[in-house]
């Protein structure tokens, strides 16, 4: 700092580690509530000694919430909508920024309107959506009458039903979270950034378009690939009301739903114990993805807002 | 948009966006016009007909106090998160940005709650302030002397997803806040020490003025983040209840739409959450229009 100041900044380190703590808190009690047995986790208040339980109860988490399937469907789901969202977002970005066609106007604004609107606001129709995927086509069928034309053209009636239903699919969890233009907004800034010449350079050289991309363009934004990594495979792994909706089959619930069940009701024995330690196992994977790529999740998500 | 060197193809640029395109057709465009159209209709429970009926079911949703309930619930949650997680995440990043040494291991402790579902928060905090068994819940009860029941008591019900939803996104402030405030020239800090300001003078003459646009973009996406990913916290923790006491704004959506089957009404929610995100994405783009340059 510009002045000596003992007294503030012994303040300071004081007031960092109680902020720390607070923050801290609801975890370190959690991890501690996790290693105790029933009858510890249920006394009041609850000693904040671990115990020898954690295994145990890890154990029973697995079994109980059928923790295994559930974190194999989140995990597809997560790396699905990241990587679905970063190949779709590279290609599109990479469309609007170097090429110059008559509807590049049309298609960026016509993508960049969807920024922001989260799923949450569209939910019924999108699941409407999901349920039958090819629905626009039928109803374009009815209003067409084709029914009435193919019928005349076979001779007989003909009734036909378009119908492909996503729900209970990983491309129903999946694809409805892709359809969102935040990281093609972010390449496009990006692309912006990179100076022309390379791209005349490459051109002079008679590299290709799709050369260009591969050799030069790839290898620029390995460093925001990275944290849109992170970013988006966090926001895929939390995701709550998509996959709520769309999931009845137990075997294809994410993880994060598939804890409610391991919740104690009113009625049953507390085993918080059980429901802290399931909690616990679902929420590792994605702040282990945190924690080790810090560095391009803080540069990724600053930039967000440029 | 600024003219560049670009390069010449008449199919490819087209088969580059066509993915991106489809997703959003399907996926939005699509399912925004259904919405639209399901808001001026009235349906069957059977969904087999539909009547054009005009905007009478915005006039029923407006007039409708269990709904304008539901926005002060929503407006008083809402202020409630962007204020708790808001002044918690300044503050502690104000105090790390003043450790000069240990800053690297502070932003590690501080930064991992981003990663927790708004969900599993939601059950974090259920334990902790669980009326019973809560060791936080018996801190209020010991210390303030509340008979504290969220299961019964819409107050203490809100105030339970208030802080299940504003704890996990101090650590997102945090990270804002301390890119915001690395930026501002420490030139312009010494000045102010040399003409004899105090820290708490400097801080608010001239860090908090210059870390508004910061502060401003938090606050929009801390409201986004609480009316619309709080979905989680809600249903994990009180369902909306007692009595409709939590029913915030997403979760009625749900609410009418799929456990009621009410389409029409639920769909003129949905349109009513759509104009609103509309109008706050326009303004954050009409008054932050050039922005602090931040280097991560």
């Amino acid at each position: 700092m510009v002045e000596k100041t003992p007294i503030l900044d012994t303040l300071t380190y004081i007031l960092l580690i109680v902020g720390i703590l607070i923050v801290g808190f609801p975890i370190i009690y959690a991890v501690i509530a996790a290693t105790l047995p029933i009858e510890d986790v249920s006394r009041v208040p609850m000693p904040l000694i671990p115990g020898d339980q954690f295994l145990v109860n890890m154990k029973a988490a697995w079994t109980e919430g059928d923790l295994g399937i559930h974190l194999f469907n989140s995990f597809i789901m997560a790396s699905g909508i990241t990587l679905g969202k970063i190949i779709v977002s590279l290609f599109g970005a990479f469309s609007i920024v170097y090429f110059d066609y008559r509807l590049r106007t049309v298609a960026f604004v016509s993508v960049f309107c969807t920024l922001m609107l989260p799923v949450e606001v569209r939910i019924l129709p999108t699941y409407e959506m999901a349920a039958n995927i090819l629905g626009p086509f039928q109803g374009l069928w009815n209003i067409l009458h084709l029914d009435g034309l193919a019928s005349w053209i076979a001779g007989h009636d003909i009734e036909i039903s378009l119908e492909w239903s996503l729900l209970d699919s990983y491309t129903g969890l999946i694809m409805p979270l892709v359809a969102s233009a935040t990281c093609t907004f972010l390449f496009r800034q990006f692309f912006l950034t990179i100076p022309e010449e390379l791209c005349e350079a490459a051109k002079m050289d008679g590299a290709s378009a799709m050369t260009f991309f591969r050799k030069i363009l790839l290898p620029l934004s390995k460093t925001n690939i990275a944290a849109l990594v992170v970013i988006e495979f966090v926001y895929g792994w939390n995701q709550y009301l998509w996959p709520l909706l769309i999931t009845t089959n137990p075997k294809m619930m994410t993880a994060v739903i598939g804890l409610q069940h391991l919740i104690p009701a009113a009625d049953d024995l507390p085993y918080w114990n059980v429901a802290l330690a399931g909690s616990l196992l679902v929420m590792l994977p994605p702040i282990l993805v945190v924690l080790f790529m810090q560095r391009w999740f803080v540069k990724g998500l600053v930039e967000r807002e440029k | 948009m600024i003219k560049r060197s670009v390069f010449s193809s008449r199919l490819l640029p087209y088969l580059l966006i066509l993915p991106q395109i489809v997703v959003t057709l399907a996926f939005f465009y699509w399912p925004a016009i259904q919405g639209l159209m399901q808001s001026v209709m009235r349906s069957d429970p059977f969904g087999q007909h539909s009547t054009f009926i005009w905007f009478d079911n915005f006039i029923a949703l407006f007039t409708d106090p269990l709904y304008l309930k539901s926005i002060g619930i929503t407006l008083l949650f809402s202020a409630s998160v962007a204020a708790v997680s808001i002044s918690l995440g300044l503050f502690i990043a104000t105090m790390a940005n003043r450790a000069l040494k240990a800053k690297a291991v502070v932003r590690t402790m501080l930064i991992w709650p981003y990663a927790v579902a708004p969900a599993i928060s939601g059950i974090l905090w259920l334990f902790l302030l669980h009326p019973s068994y809560g060791v936080v819940a018996l801190g209020i009860k010991r210390w303030f002397g509340i008979d504290w029941n969220p299961v019964l008591r819409g107050s203490d019900a809100i105030f339970m997803i208030i802080m299940a939803s504003a704890w996990k996104e101090i650590s997102y402030n945090f990270v804002f806040f301390i890119a915001g405030l690395q930026a501002i020239p420490k030139s312009l800090i010494e000045a102010a020490a040399i003409d004899g300001a105090s820290p708490f003078r400097r801080f608010w003459a001239i860090t908090f003025p210059l870390l508004s646009p910061t502060l401003f973009f938090v606050t929009v996406m801390n409201i986004i983040y609480a009316f619309f990913e709080t979905f989680g916290v809600v249903h994990m923790m009180t369902q909306g209840g007692p009595g409709g006491a939590t029913n915030i704004l997403v979760y009625k959506v749900y609410q009418d739409g799929f456990i009621g089957l009410n389409l029409g009404g639920s769909s003129s929610q949905s349109v009513v959450l759509m104009t609103l995100i509309i109008v706050i994405t326009l303004l954050q783009f009409k008054y932050v229009e050039k922005k602090v340059q931040y280097t991560g």
